[in-house]
C-alpha cells in the first residue's frame, strides 16, 4: 500500500506548482502518466500574462477587465480579482526559481502584446514560453525530492470516495502493469484537458480527459463543459501550434484572396481579437470558399517581420514550418486552421481549488483540482491566450496551499481496498476478454471527425443531436473492440483503449451541453440561436450523471465589477 | 511501399529481441511517428513506444531511426527513405536498457540529470520584482534552455558507449544552463564537480550530440563553453583541464603536439602516484614501438603559428 499526505495526479504547471506548495510540510506524491518534463504545459507557446507594465502602463483593473470581456461575461469575477491580483506576483516568483524569460533592454522580463488583452502583458521566454516554465518547476521539484516523491509513467484510473470524502485514487504502474491504490488525506486533480475528442487539435496524445471522468464517475459535475477553445492558428490539417505569438509580434491572416479578412470581423483589434472570433472569422471565411486555394485553411503571413525578429522572438515556429510541412515562414506563409485547443470547463471549483458539487458550492472533501482540468471559472465562455499558464500557476499555488491546510489536520481515512482495486482490475479484465472486430482506431477517428464537424467552431441542434447519436453508437461499438496486447509490461494498447472509453464519454458530455444552451456566447456558438442570451443563460451549467443519461443543472455567475456589455472588438 | 523493420522485444513473450518488418504506404508528409501510430492502431496494437506532444517539444518519442537517434515526431518518413533504399529501421534508444520495443529506461539518464544540482542557486534574498538580465546574458543560456530532456544525445553519446561513469550531453547541458546564468551563484563549485571523472572533461569532442539535438540546444556547444569558463576561473588542477592547457602551450611553441609530454603534464609534474601509472602504459608503447618522439621539433612555420595565437589573444 501507498501513502502520501497529499498526492497529485498530474504533473504540469498547475500540479507542479501546488506540489512545491505542499512539501513546504507535509509529503507529496506526485503522479504522472507521462514523465513531468513532458507535460502538454510544456507545449504553450507565447507566454503568461501580468500587468507588470515593463513596456506599457498597465494595471490589475485592466487585465480583469479584458479578461472578462474576453470571457464574454461568464468569468466568476470574485475569482478573477485574486488571479489577476497574484499574476506580477507570481511570476515574479517563477523567475526566482530561475525560469528563463526573454529581457528588455533594461534586463527586466520582456512583454509583448496578445489576443484580448489591451496591454503589452504577455511575458514570455522567445516562442516556448510554457516549456521555459514548466522546466523551472521541474528543477524545483528535483530540489525537493526528499518531500516530493514522483510517480512517472503511472496511470491514475479512479478516485476513492468514501461517504462523501475522497481518500486516494486507484493507479496502475504502466511499467509493471500493476494495479495500486494510492492511500492520501487530500487528492489534487491538475489533468489538463481533453483536446484529443477532437480531429484538429492543438493537444498532445496524453490530453484524454482521465482526470474529468473520474471525478465525473465520482458523482462530482462538470462545469460549461459546452465551451471548448478553437486556436486560430494550428497547422493545416495536423493542429500543432503556431503560437498566437507570431499575431502578437505583428503576423497577419490573409484569406484565400490575400484580403486581412479581420477586418471585417474585428476592425480595431484585427488579428489581435480574440480567439473565438478569430476561429470564427478563419472558419467563416473558409466555409465562404476563401480559403487557400479553396482548401480549409488560412494563411499566417511573417514575411514582413523579417529573418531577424523571427529568429529572435518566434525561432520555434520557424523551426516547426520547416520540419513538419517544409515551410520557412521567413519566405512563405503558413496555412492554418482552427483547432481545439483549451477546454475553459471542468471540474467546478472554488477560488481556493476546492471541488465543488452542487450550486452552492458544497465541497466534496479532500478532493482539489486546478489548472486546465478545473473550472474556477477564471476564463468564462473563452479564455484569453496567456491566461492559461497563468491559471496554472495562481491556481496551483492557492490549491496547493489549501489541501495543505486541509491534510494538515486531516486523517487518512480507511476504507475497502480490495474492493477498490477490484473495480478496476475487473474493468481490465473485461477489456483484455474483449474478443470483438471492432477496430480501436475506426472508433477513435469517427469520434474525432464527428466533433470536428458537429460540435465545432459553429454548431446547431440538428448537428448536435445526430452528434451525440454518432457518439453514443461508438461507445456501444468500444465494448466490442479487437483486442491485441494482453500483457501487463508497458502496455499502452490497454491504456489508450481506457483513454478512449474516457473521452466518448467526454465527448457526449460536450455536445450535451452544447444541445442545452440555446445561445452563442464565447467559444460555443450556436447558428441556430447566434445572439447572446443573457436573461436565460447567464449562468454556468453543471452536468451530472443520473441514472437515464445525462443532468444538467446550473449555477449562477458572479458579476462584481463589470456588469455584461456587448462585446465588440 | 515502405518496409518499417522495427526492433521488438518484450521479455514477457520470448528473451531476446528481434526485428520484425511492417509495410505501410505512408501519404506525403507523414512523420516517423505518424507510420508507427498506424502500425500498431492497424496491424499491431503491442507495438510500444512513448509519445505525447507530436510537436517537438516534449521529448518522449526519441528513438533510433536508421541508426541515428531522432524524436519519431520531428521526422518525415520519407527524409528516412532518401537513401534510395525502401525499408526504415527503428530502434530504441542506445545507452539505455531497453523495457520493451522502442521504450527505454531513462532511470539513469535523469540520475546523473539530477548529479548536476539542475537547480537555480541564489544566495541572496529575493528583490521585490525581478531579477535583472540583460539581453545578452539572457543569450548565454538561451540555447541550453531550449533542451526537451529527450535522451536523443544521450543515446549516440560515444563515450558513454565505453563510460558508463560520464555524465554524458544532456546533463553537462543542464549544468551549463546554470554556469551561464547570471542569476546563479555557485559556478566555482559547479565547475568544480563538473571537473571531476565522468565530467566535462571527459567528453571526446566527437560532436555526434549536436548532430543528433532535435533542439537548438547543441550539447557539445554548451561543453566547450564549460571548458572555457573553468579554465578562466582557474580550476585547472584537473587531468581534463591540464590536458587542454598542455594542448594549447604545445601547439603555441612548436606548432604541433608533444606528444610525449602531454600525458605528463596532463597528470602533473608532482602527482607520483598518477606519473607510475603511466609507465605500464609507455613500456608496452615502447615494447611496440609506438612511443612518440623523445626529441620534439617544432614544424617549420611555428612563428606562424605562435603569430596567429598572438592575434587571437590566446
Amino acid at each position: 500500500m501507498i501513502k502520501h499526505d497529499v498526492l497529485i495526479v498530474g504533473s504540469g504547471l498547475a500540479g507542479m506548482r501546488s506540489a512545491l506548495e505542499v512539501c513546504k510540510d507535509l509529503d507529496v506524491g506526485l503522479l504522472s502518466k507521462v514523465y513531468p518534463s513532458r507535460s502538454h504545459s510544456g507545449a504553450a507557446q507565447g507566454g503568461i500574462a501580468a500587468a507588470l507594465g515593463n513596456s506599457e502602463d498597465d494595471s490589475w483593473e485592466e487585465h480583469m477587465f479584458d479578461t472578462v470581456k474576453g470571457g464574454d461575461y461568464l468569468n466568476d469575477q470574485d475569482a478573477v480579482e485574486v488571479y489577476v491580483q497574484a499574476a506580477p506576483r507570481v511570476i515574479y516568483e517563477l523567475e526566482h526559481f530561475g525560469c528563463v524569460f526573454s529581457r528588455t533592454a533594461d534586463g527586466k522580463i520582456a512583454q509583448r502584446s496578445f489576443g484580448g488583452h489591451s496591454k503589452p502583458r504577455a511575458c514570455f521566454s522567445a516562442d516556448r514560453t510554457g516549456h521555459a516554465i514548466l522546466h523551472a518547476l521541474h528543477e524545483q521539484v528535483l530540489k525537493n525530492a526528499k518531500s516530493i516523491k514522483i510517480y512517472s509513467e503511472w496511470y491514475m484510473h479512479q478516485l476513492v470516495v468514501e461517504e462523501g470524502r475522497c481518500c486516494g485514487v486507484v493507479v496502475s504502474n504502466v511499467r509493471t502493469g500493476e494495479v495500486e491504490v494510492i492511500h492520501a488525506k487530500a487528492v489534487i486533480f491538475a489533468t489538463g484537458g481533453y483536446g484529443r475528442v477532437y480531429k484538429i487539435t492543438t493537444n498532445a496524445f496524453a490530453s484524454t480527459a482521465d482526470g474529468a471522468l473520474a471525478a465525473f464517475h465520482a458523482g462530482v459535475p462538470l462545469e460549461d463543459t459546452e465551451f471548448v477553445q478553437f486556436h486560430p492558428s494550428g497547422l493545416y490539417r495536423q493542429g500543432i501550434l503556431f503560437s498566437e505569438a507570431a499575431r502578437g509580434e505583428g503576423g497577419y491572416l490573409l484569406n484565400g484572396n490575400g484580403d486581412r479578412f479581420m477586418e471585417k470581423y474585428a476592425p480595431s483589434r484585427m488579428e489581435l481579437a480574440p480567439r473565438d472570433i478569430v476561429a470564427r472569422a478563419e472558419q467563416s471565411e473558409i466555409d465562404a470558399g476563401r480559403g487557400v486555394n479553396g482548401e480549409a485553411c488560412i494563411h499566417l503571413d511573417l514575411r514582413h517581420l523579417g529573418e531577424a525578429r523571427i529568429m529572435e522572438r518566434l525561432p520555434q515556429i520557424r523551426q516547426l514550418g520547416i520540419d513538419f510541412i517544409g515551410v520557412d515562414c521567413v519566405n512563405e506563409p503558413l496555412p492554418i486552421q482552427p483547432s481545439a485547443h483549451y477546454s475553459m470547463g471542468g471540474i467546478p471549483t472554488d477560488m481556493h481549488g476546492q471541488v465543488v458539487v452542487d450550486a452552492d458550492n458544497t465541497p466534496m472533501a479532500g478532493f482539489f483540482a486546478a489548472g486546465e482540468c478545473a473550472c474556477v471559472s477564471v476564463h468564462g465562455a473563452n479564455r484569453l491566450g496567456t491566461n492559461s499558464l497563468l491559471e496554472a500557476t495562481v491556481f496551483g499555488e492557492r490549491t496547493g496551499r489549501r489541501a495543505l491546510e486541509y491534510a494538515r489536520s486531516a486523517d487518512f481515512a480507511a476504507f475497502n481496498e480490495g474492493h477498490e482495486k477490484a473495480r478496476v482490475l475487473n474493468q481490465i479484465e473485461e477489456i483484455f476478454q474483449r474478443d470483438g472486430t471492432e477496430s480501436y482506431n475506426d472508433i477513435r477517428n469517427e469520434m474525432k471527425e464527428v466533433m470536428m464537424e458537429k460540435c465545432g467552431v459553429f454548431r446547431d441542434a440538428d448537428n448536435l443531436k445526430s452528434c451525440i447519436a454518432t457518439i453514443q453508437g461508438l461507445q456501444e461499438r468500444h465494448t466490442k473492440g479487437r483486442v491485441t496486447d494482453k500483457g501487463l509490461l508497458f502496455n499502452t494498447e490497454l491504456y489508450e483503449i481506457i483513454e478512449l472509453g474516457n473521452m466518448l464519454k467526454m465527448a457526449e458530455i460536450i455536445a450535451t451541453t452544447a444541445l442545452a444552451r440555446q445561445e452563442s456566447r464565447g467559444g460555443h456558438y450556436r447558428t441556430d440561436f447566434p445572439k447572446r442570451d443573457d436573461q436565460e443563460f447567464l449562468k454556468h451549467s453543471l452536468v451530472y450523471q443520473s441514472e437515464d443519461g445525462m443532468e444538467i443543472k446550473s449555477k449562477k455567475v458572479i458579476v462584481t465589477k463589470y456588469q455584461p456589455k456587448e462585446r465588440t472588438y | 511501399m515502405a518496409t518499417f523493420r522495427i526492433k521488438r522485444y518484450n521479455p514477457e513473450k520470448r528473451p531476446d529481441a528481434y526485428y520484425e518488418d511492417f509495410e505501410y504506404d505512408f501519404p506525403e508528409g507523414a512523420t516517423l511517428l505518424d507510420c508507427l501510430n498506424h502500425i500498431k492502431w492497424t496491424q499491431d496494437g503491442s507495438l510500444t513506444y512513448r509519445m505525447s506532444c507530436r510537436s517537438a517539444i516534449c521529448g518522449s518519442c526519441g528513438m533510433k531511426g536508421n541508426g541515428h537517434a531522432l524524436l519519431a515526431c520531428q521526422r518525415q518518413a520519407a527524409q528516412l527513405l532518401k537513401s534510395g533504399d525502401q525499408v526504415i529501421t527503428v530502434e530504441p534508444l542506445g545507452n539505455m536498457p531497453v523495457i520493451k520495443d522502442l521504450v527505454t529506461d531513462f532511470k539513469e539518464f535523469w540520475e546523473k540529470v539530477d548529479q548536476v544540482k539542475p537547480y537555480l542557486q541564489n544566495k541572496e534574498k529575493a528583490p521585490e520584482q525581478e531579477r535583472q538580465q540583460s539581453p545578452e546574458e539572457f543569450r548565454k543560456i538561451d540555447a541550453t534552455s531550449t533542451c526537451i530532456m529527450c535522451g536523443a544525445c544521450y543515446s549516440d553519446c560515444n563515450t558513454l558507449e565505453v563510460d558508463k561513469n560520464f555524465l554524458g550531453p544532456a546533463a553537462l547541458a543542464k549544468a551549463q544552463r546554470f554556469v551561464g546564468d547570471s542569476r546563479d551563484h555557485a559556478t566555482r563549485e559547479r565547475i568544480k564537480e563538473l571537473s571531476k571523472p565522468g565530467g566535462m572533461w571527459d567528453c571526446t569532442h566527437c560532436g555526434e550530440c549536436v548532430e543528433r539535438c532535435p533542439k537548438p540546444a547543441e550539447p557539445f556547444y554548451r561543453i566547450k563553453e564549460l571548458m572555457e569558463v573553468a579554465l578562466n576561473e582557474g580550476v585547472t588542477h584537473n587531468n581534463g583541464a591540464r590536458h587542454a592547457l598542455s594542448f594549447v602551450k604545445s601547439v603555441k611553441h612548436s606548432g604541433r603536439l608533444n606528444e610525449s609530454k602531454i600525458p605528463i603534464e596532463s597528470v602533473g609534474y608532482f602527482n607520483i602516484k598518477g606519473l607510475l601509472e603511466l609507465v605500464p602504459v609507455g613500456l608496452r608503447m615502447l615494447l611496440k614501438l609506438k612511443i612518440p618522439p623523445i626529441f620534439h621539433k617544432p614544424i617549420d612555420d611555428a612563428k606562424d603559428v605562435k603569430r596567429i595565437f598572438e592575434e587571437f589573444g590566446e
